[in-house]
């Protein structure tokens, strides 16, 4: 039998090194020993699932400890699995997969990202070997414009149409770039496929440079992804030895230089255009389009930018048809898409499902809904660029338009779900504050108009909002939405528009009333203690800094209110959950 | 002082490529643990950029320090799932238990704290990361406990 642990970071953070030493160690030739990358079900990691050695999964083990490694050698040497009944998946942990439909992540979970044998085994360079030998570039660009394949970054722009204008732009010199640069907070979609399958997206973008006649291509990636660049680096040195990167690729005459920059930590470098100034050595600050980059782009030459999802579908779209991709999905959204699923969710991971299905199935069929039985409140989506969308729209389909009518946008596939002690109000300070601090500064009411969007937000929660300060933010709104460049500032708006459309009430409550309905800002806090739940232990007064509370051993204690600064340390440090919000 | 023996090799290694200057910075702040005035002094005069422009770059991106770190470097995510689960508590632990704020490091040299956008582990949420091992399902009581831990 065959053993595979999941590498991913987020494994790797829970535990799957430790786990797979301990395998290792005990490993007397009973079993191999592999890794993955990211199977999606982050929340059961560390996982070990057991394969056949002919590849047939048998068993996925869960929430896997050191501790159980002896009794997973003892399985293997027995060739006993029921012994591990007790580490595997639960029924319904495994609807997690039901609903979903892998092209993006086909491979990812299955096949070691470390070894090209492995991604060849199993499909991989098939569709660039196709290409190569046998399809003209504009073949390729018929195929993708038939599939409706848009830009996974976001904006959902047509990929074949920036493909054939790239194509058509005059000049021998192109490029073509892989944005990596994922920075959305609350998204890990482009990490998790470049650590599970980098061979997917090196094929992805070796078809594009042929589509569009690059020779020279380069992927640029988080700094703050160590990983995902360690195992591209491994895979582009594998498909050069392998005559599937570099010079006459294959015999067909056709090379391609595929060579990795890592960003440094900004935002904006996202933006296409800003993307190009990195790469150059500049700072991240947008250009004026028109030109596109497909006309002038890097070094200002004709250059096409894609995300890693959309390369990660091109060379499924070339093996099984770009009719067989549009037949899923809806009318105006093909395909499928992967989302980041996070937030104060039961079953939160990697999911890739096909659009057409609703904000509700995935939250709830396969996200299993809220946890600790609280009650859901909003999911956003589109990170600082999108919004917040209200229970009463749950119902809305995964399809660009219509993620778009709701104020919100598909984005690139952060999908953070917020319960009822989420506070919408503190959620669109939060992102102003990401915003503020992430605008390249070229444009003013970006620049300026975060700001005094991010100052009035940040009194509203600490309770010195004033009545006018709804009708200044929604004026600020729509000035930075005119008035800025890119797309980081005409979209920066979008989390406070959102939520002053569909929680105004909160808003409301926060500056007339004084009060945080969902007990989240701690300047509106009260405190109080129960005194039924309250032993008397006295280490809440030790705590309080403000000398607030009083009460004698083993009695019922009392928080001063006028004393009280609302830090919270009593909460904190009460064992007994005495302490309450009121 | 710096030594300034490795950024005249790193230069080297970048001659003919004039689009390099981040992979320089990034090459440089690995070796050196920060941005040195006279390692960017040194840039200047090898790539005959202003020091101005490359203060420009370095200040612009986030990855870039100009200023010593302590011995353990702390990154501790403050992404929208992290912010859910409760970042702002955990921020405030560290700060209570080292006594420094975002950017800061602590009087002994031992830890620099630096809040980041997302570390993307976000189904472990709240994270943070201390010399590249990350942390994840926080609490303020167990983030207090890891950096003692990390003090012996």
């Amino acid at each position: 039998m065959k053993l595979k642990v999941g590498s991913g970071s987020c494994g790797i953070a829970a535990g799957a090194e430790k786990v797979y030493n301990a395998l290792k160690a005990q490993n007397d030739g009973c079993f191999t020993l592999g890794i993955v990358g990211c199977v999606g079900m982050c929340f059961l990691e560390p996982i070990v699932d057991v394969y056949t050695d002919t590849g047939v999964l048998l068993k996925r083990l869960v929430r896997v400890s050191e501790a159980d490694a002896g009794l997973i050698a003892r399985a293997m040497k027995e060739n006993d699995l029921s012994l591990l009944s007790s580490l595997e998946i639960e029924e319904e942990d495994a609807l997690f997969l039901k609903k979903q439909t892998r092209i993006a992540l086909r491979n990812c979970g299955i096949i070691d990202p470390e070894d090209i044998g492995d991604a060849l085994s199993h499909g991989g360079y098939e569709a660039a070997k196709t290409v190569l030998l046998h399809k003209t570039p504009q073949d390729v660009i018929e195929e993708i414009k038939t599939s409706g394949l848009a830009g996974r970054g976001g904006a959902g722009f047509p990929t074949w149409f920036k493909w054939d204008a790239a194509k058509k732009a005059p000049g021998n010199e192109k490029y073509l770039i892989c944005n990596a640069d994922e920075g959305d907070p609350g998204a890990f979609m482009d990490r998790a496929l470049i650590e599970s399958d980098p061979h997917t997206l090196i094929e992805g973008m070796l078809i594009a440079a042929y589509a569009i006649g690059a020779n020279k291509a380069f992927v640029y990636v988080r700094a703050e992804y160590p990983l995902a660049i360690k195992r591209l680096e491994k895979a582009i040195s594998d498909a050069e030895k392998n005559a599937l990167l570099g010079e006459n690729i294959l015999g067909s005459g056709f090379s391609l230089s595929l060579r990795i920059k890592a960003g440094a930590g900004a935002f904006v470098c996202g933006e296409e255009t800003a993307l190009i100034e990195s790469l150059e050595g500049h700072r991240g600050m947008p250009r004026l389009k028109p030109p596109f980059p497909a006309e002038k782009g890097y070094l200002d030459k004709p250059s096409n930018i894609n995300n890693v999802e959309t390369f990660a579908n091109v060379a499924w779209i070339i093996q099984n048809g770009g009719k067989a991709f549009a037949s899923r999905g809806t009318e105006s959204s093909r395909g499928t898409k992967v989302f980041a699923l996070t937030g104060k969710i039961k079953r939160g991971g990697l999911v890739e499902i096909p659009m057409g299905l609703s904000l509700r199935e995935v939250i709830f069929d396969i996200g299993g809904g809220i946890r600790d039985g609280k009650k859901f409140k909003a999911v956003q989506l589109g990170g600082p660029s999108g919004g917040c969308i209200p229970a009463s729209l749950l119902d809305t389909v995964i399809d660009y338009k219509a993620l778009a009518a709701t104020g919100a946008i598909m984005g690139s596939g952060g999908m953070v779900v917020m319960d009822e002690d989420t506070c919408m109000v503190n959620m669109a300070r939060f992102f102003l504050d990401f915003t503020a601090k992430e605008s390249c500064g070229k444009c003013v009411h970006c620049r300026i108009g975060t700001k005094r969007m991010l100052e009035i937000l940040t009194r509203i929660t600490e309770g010195k909002g004033e009545e006018e300060d709804i009708q200044k933010l929604e004026a600020l709104c729509a000035g930075i939405k005119d008035g800025a460049l890119c797309g980081l500032g005409q979209t920066a708006p979008n989390p406070v528009l959102t939520t002053l459309k569909y929680f105004k009430d909160e808003y409301l409550a926060h500056i007339k009333e004084k009060r945080c309905p969902a007990g989240e800002c701690a300047a509106l806090r009260r405190y109080r203690i129960n005194e039924e739940a309250c032993r008397g232990c006295t280490l809440c007064a030790k705590q309080c800094p403000a000398n607030a509370i009083t009460g004698s051993p083993k009695q019922p204690h009392i928080i001063d209110k006028t004393l009280c600064i609302r830090c919270g340390a009593c909460k904190n440090a009460c064992r007994f959950g005495a302490v309450e919000v009121e | 002082m710096s030594d300034l023996t490795k950024i005249k090799e790193i230069l080297r290694e970048f001659d003919g490529d004039n689009n390099a200057l981040i992979a320089i910075l990034q090459r440089a702040q690995a070796h050196y643990g920060y941005l040195p005035e006279d390692v960017i002094a040194e840039i200047s005069r090898a790539r005959l950029i202003p020091p101005a422009e490359i203060l420009g770059v370095a200040s612009f991106y986030a990855q870039f320090r100009l200023s010593p770190v302590g011995k353990h470097l702390i990154l501790l995510c403050k992404g929208t799932a992290c912010h859910v689960n409760g970042a702002d508590g955990i921020e405030a632990a560290v700060s209570e238990e080292l006594g420094i704020a975002d950017g800061e490091t602590t009087s002994d040299g031992l830890f620099t704290l630096n809040t980041v956008a997302c570390l993307g582990c976000c189904s472990l949420s709240p994270v943070m990361m201390i010399d590249n091992e990350t942390y994840g399902s926080l609490t303020p009581q167990k983030a207090k406990e890891i950096l003692r831990s990390c003090r012996q």
